[in-house]
């Protein structure tokens, strides 16, 4: 219950964070990426508050032995650049660019940006659907 | 033209940062929107009810502001329907492939210094800028 109710917390706050910096609008993004047209820069405040915020807070939270609703801190260990992360990355910066969405603010959008928005997360959400069976196939041993 | 909006995208920021530091601090996990939101189907079934309640905090959150604020939050896409599906599907597939999308990678991992997160970040902004820039001159924006 508590994890609950606190989950629900961040994602209001999240959310709430991306309606502010108007992460949430499509046009404001491109705004952003549209780097050798008439660039607004806004967005980079956005990650950069976000970076301080996170930066010093998680090294305040990890002086704690571990978290207050579960067992144990579940941070990746793996720090290898490789030819997936780097794959994957550059199709979702060119999904980013083409429509100015990623996927927290496609889900905050669904409920302001009307049957466009819903059909962009549902195509985002079959993409994981299609990336879950790739690597389920992938994972079988030839 | 939007108009450069610093204020409101630094209270927002931090906001998203507030957010990553209370995920961390209660349930010990990386708000990386991707993978929280794709594991509401795919995690193991013991994980999955908060990253549902977390979706519908996320889904919740333009509504609460509209009441709020007694305005609607600002929504223009400019995409058709050939773009806004390959753009979904490119999405979806990508951030999965490459473990994190804007908030794992480009938050939680970059203030983690991690090496990942860093080739991501650059990879996803140039391949986003790059992106619009060829699409611009297409769609007569």
């Amino acid at each position: 219950m508590a994890r609950n109710l606190m989950a629900l917390l961040a994602g209001l706050t999240f959310g709430l964070g991306l309606v502010i910096s108007q992460m949430v609008n499509p046009a404001k993004v491109i705004a952003f990426l549209d780097l050798f047209g008439n660039w607004d820069p806004s967005l980079a405040f956005v990650m950069g508050a976000a970076l301080i915020v996170t930066a010093i807070g998680y090294r305040l939270v990890w002086l704690r032995p571990r978290p207050v609703l579960a067992e144990s801190f579940q941070v990746p260990g793996n720090r290898k650049v490789d030819a997936k992360l780097a794959t994957g990355a550059v199709l979702f910066g060119i999904g980013w660019g083409l429509v100015g969405l990623c996927p927290g603010p496609a889900i905050a959008a669904i409920t302001i940006g009307g049957v466009p928005a819903l059909g962009f997360l549902a195509a985002m959400a079959a993409g994981m659907l299609a990336f879950e069976l790739f690597d389920r196939r992938a994972a079988k041993p030839a | 033209m939007e108009s450069f909006t610093p204020v409101s995208a630094s209270i927002g920021g931090a906001l998203i940062g507030v957010s990553a530091v209370l995920l961390m601090a209660f349930h010990g996990r990386i708000a990386g929107i991707s993978g929280l939101f794709s594991g509401t189907v795919f995690a193991a079934k013991g994980d999955r009810s908060w990253r549902v309640v977390f979706v519908l905090g996320l889904v919740a959150a333009p509504l609460v502001y509209w009441l709020a604020a007694a305005e609607k939050p600002a929504f223009d896409m400019q995409a058709g329907w050939p773009l806004i599906i390959a753009g979904g599907l490119l999405v979806g597939f990508g951030t999965r492939l490459g473990s994190g999308c804007t908030s794992g990678h480009g938050v939680c991992g970059l203030s983690r210094l991690s090496p990942r997160s860093m080739a991501s970040v650059l990879l996803f902004m140039a391949a986003g800028m790059a992106t619009v820039a060829l699409i611009k001159p297409l769609i007569g924006a």
